[in-house]
């Protein structure tokens, strides 16, 4: 995983410059919000389910390490090989050991933010296999050399005329028009010759389901199907967390899931792999792995950060986030983007290296709100700044700002005085102007905005020199 | 409403850091209108601020000697109500976390929470206000700010309050609850996308044709409202009960240079 969210700073002034990023966003975070609040609306259960979900999600987590054998004895029971990864380095290495004993020259894949989180472009590089990524979007950014920009519609930062013009340049045949129809044709034939040639196909799992063994996959364009089958063998990578007890669990969170993710009911294709090809199977692979990677999940069970591993990958909080939709899911610099990634991001890091993601919000709580399995992503931000605080990691000038101000607001006396010499100096400083646009000091606010004059003496000031007071104190 | 002199609740008013320093007018408007739905409303001596900077920059140990001086200032009150939804969901929602290993200030910090209000749900919910012969000639458009609508379930209460504002007609903000980039210490710390966060928001609020903003919460208000003057816009931002208390006069929360 390249870790890069030390530019952060960097990377939003190069994004907030970009005006065909904010097009994009704006189209496809509108539509995705209205579409789930119409869904949602539609859906008198809502508010039982997202409680069940959470409650599912606990309990699972609480008796994760029994989930995972149960699962582990059944899918071995159905005819998979369950390998175990402390760390995307080793998640690594099973996979391109397994690519070199199938002697595979092409692996297709479709997309899953763990096979991000581990690295599986760099595995597949090791074993010398050519990744073919199946899903539309990631086959847009593949062709363009870029990473996802959101986990659940990895090129979000682009625009129609965007994918146009790169399928254009690299399809060689140009589509008829520039409809999406077209494009999309002309994905699909690019790609439909190398589903049924690929040597390997690998996927991520929505959910796992611990009494019977089985993975979970959905897709809206069915290419999920498309690489698991065909090939001889098949690799599932997947986070322990995503483990879930029986199917009436899983058929709850993915009614969640559809909903909070595309704002549809379900997802067009919702596949259950079982296992390898049996005899009289038409098809299917002889060869089926299961990778369970922990990459630092086990150490967030039992702290304040356990709530993140009941996320299911929806999207939803970053479809809602203001940040997330002026810098688009590349600012965030990692592979988990949006209020999500900036929880996991440092969890899976560090508190140094991804010292804004924290800070970089507003504490809006819109992304709680919308959560299908109700985290309360705001808190968590709020524990890394406080980890950050004890730390030291805090900007030296915050640290004396906030600790003068500590100091006072805990003297009602000198403060008293202090804010009564703030507006009389505010006053000074504005020169009889009704607003204030220059001021040492306060640079950051006055670079985009006018301060208001203060109106005369602090309200303690009017107050206590008011009839009011008089009475009051008797 | 008759009450008996002794049967009216004794509101602590807690004004606010940023109103004490930058807009009293919120404050004495708080006042008038606590009164006329008939508490008795006193303005205790020792508040400062509520810790929100403190808090949400990590450092617990400020936040919680500062909400130890608020809690001391204010439990000696049937109620505390707060011109703010962001202090009162400090004050109600956050507290609690400041206290956990410590038992006698648990018990102080939530008998006080569990009696402060952010003022409009204060007024409509608790006091069941109907707010009469006040005037407001302009249209208006209302801000519904994160802590208030989230924490505190703040939507309809304002709405409702000024909807017997005679004059006033309203008109409905596109992503009314949506963040207006202020975000306390972010819009300082990350000016740039507040900046791209705010100017959203202004450009809805312009878009609504309305020449007044109404809004529950001063950070907010002079977040948006100084966006709004530096774009040059004509369009004033009042907070709500400046306006329900009949006490919205001139320009607004920025006053013009004119
Ligand atoms: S945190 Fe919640 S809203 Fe965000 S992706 Fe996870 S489940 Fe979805």
């Amino acid at each position: 995983m390249i870790q890069t969210s030390e530019k952060f700073r960097e990377h939003v002034a190069h994004a907030l410059t970009d005006a065909d990023l904010k097009i994009a966003l704006t189209r496809t975070t509108g539509l995705l919000q209205s579409r789930r609040r119409q869904v949602i609306d539609e859906y008198p259960e809502y508010a039982q389910a997202r409680i069940r979900a959470q409650a599912i999600k606990d309990h699972t987590l609480k008796h994760l390490g029994h989930y995972l054998e149960m699962f582990e004895a059944n899918a071995t029971a159905n005819g998979a090989k369950v390998h175990w990864a402390a760390t995307p380095g080793e998640a690594r290495r099973i996979v391109s050991d397994i690519c070199v004993k199938a002697g595979a020259k092409t692996a297709t894949r479709v997309k899953s933010m763990l096979g991000e989180e581990i690295g599986i472009a760099e595995a597949l590089a090791d074993a010398g296999v050519e990744r073919i990524e199946t899903d539309l979007a990631e086959h847009i950014i593949q062709l363009a050399g870029e990473a996802p920009s959101h986990i659940v519609m990895p090129a979000m930062h682009k625009t129609r005329e965007q994918v146009a013009s790169l399928f254009d340049e690299k399809h060689g045949v140009a589509p008829d028009s520039h409809d999406v129809t077209d494009l999309v044709a002309s994905a699909r034939r690019e790609l439909r010759k190398k589903f049924l040639s690929a040597d390997v196909g690998i996927s991520g799992a929505n959910f796992l389901i611990a009494d019977t063994g089985a993975i979970v996959t959905v897709t809206n364009e069915g290419n999920s199907e498309l690489t698991c089958t065909p090939p001889k063998t098949h690799i599932v990578t997947v986070g322990i967390e995503k483990i879930v007890p029986g199917m009436d669990h899983a058929t709850v969170l993915l009614r969640l899931l559809a909903r909070a993710a595309i704002g549809a009911e379900i997802t067009q294709y919702t596949t259950f792999y079982n296992g390898p090809k049996r005899e009289d199977d038409a098809d299917g692979p002889t060869d089926y792995h299961i990778v369970l990677v922990d990459n630092h999940r086990s150490e967030m069970l039992g702290t304040d950060l356990q709530p993140m591993l009941r996320c299911i990958r929806c999207g939803a909080c970053m479809n809602h986030c203001p940040v997330y939709a002026a810098v688009g899911g590349h600012a965030y610099g990692a592979v988990y983007p949006g209020p999500m990634g900036s929880v996991l991001t440092p969890a899976m890091s560090s508190l140094e290296a991804a010292k804004d993601l924290p800070n970089a919000c507003t504490l809006n709580g819109r992304c709680k709100e919308v959560c299908p399995v109700n985290i309360p992503l705001p808190d968590m931000l709020r524990t890394f700044r406080a980890r950050q605080w004890e730390a030291g990691l805090t900007p030296p000038l915050a640290q004396w700002a906030l600790k003068g101000w500590g100091f006072v607001a805990r003297r009602p006396r000198i403060y008293r005085l202090a804010s009564g010499l703030s507006v009389y100096g505010l006053r000074l400083w504005a020169f009889g102007k009704g607003r204030i646009r220059k001021m040492p000091l306060a640079s950051s606010w006055l670079k985009y905005r006018d301060l208001p004059r203060p109106e005369k003496g602090s309200f303690m000031q009017q107050y206590n020199a008011s009839e009011h007071a008089k009475r009051s104190r008797k | 409403m008759t009450m008996d002199h002794s049967d009216k609740p004794r509101v602590g008013l807690f004004v606010t850091c940023l109103v004490d320093a930058m807009r009293p007018n919120i404050g004495f408007a708080s006042l008038k209108l606590l009164e006329q739905a008939g508490c008795i409303v006193e303005v205790p001596q020792a508040q400062t601020c509520c810790g929100q900077p403190a808090y949400n920059s990590g450092d617990d140990a400020t936040t919680k000697a500062i909400a130890q001086q608020l809690i001391e200032a204010f439990e000696s009150y049937d109620y505390v109500v707060v011109p703010s939804g962001s202090c009162a969901s400090m004050i109600r929602t956050h507290y609690g976390a400041l206290f956990v290993d410590d038992p006698v200030w648990a018990a102080r910090q939530q008998a006080l929470s569990a009696k402060t209000w952010e003022i409009l749900s204060f007024l409509s919910d608790v006091m069941a206000m109907q707010i009469e012969q006040v005037r407001y000639q302009g249209t208006a458009t209302y801000h519904d700010s994160c802590s208030g609508l989230r924490d505190l379930g703040v939507h309809d209460q304002p709405r409702q309050l000024l909807e017997n504002v005679e004059g006033l007609s309203m008109k409905p903000l596109k992503d009314d609850d949506v963040c207006c980039g202020f975000g306390g210490t972010f819009c300082v710390k990350y000016p740039d996308i507040s900046n791209a966060i705010v100017s959203e928001k202004t450009d809805a609020i312009a878009n609504t044709g309305a020449d007044t903003l109404l809004a529950g919460d001063l950070g907010c208000l002079m977040n948006m409202a100084g966006k709004l003057s530096r774009e040059g816009r004509d369009i004033k931002a009042f907070h709500t009960v400046e306006v329900l208390a009949g006490m919205a006069d001139g320009a607004g929360i920025i006053g013009s240079d004119k």
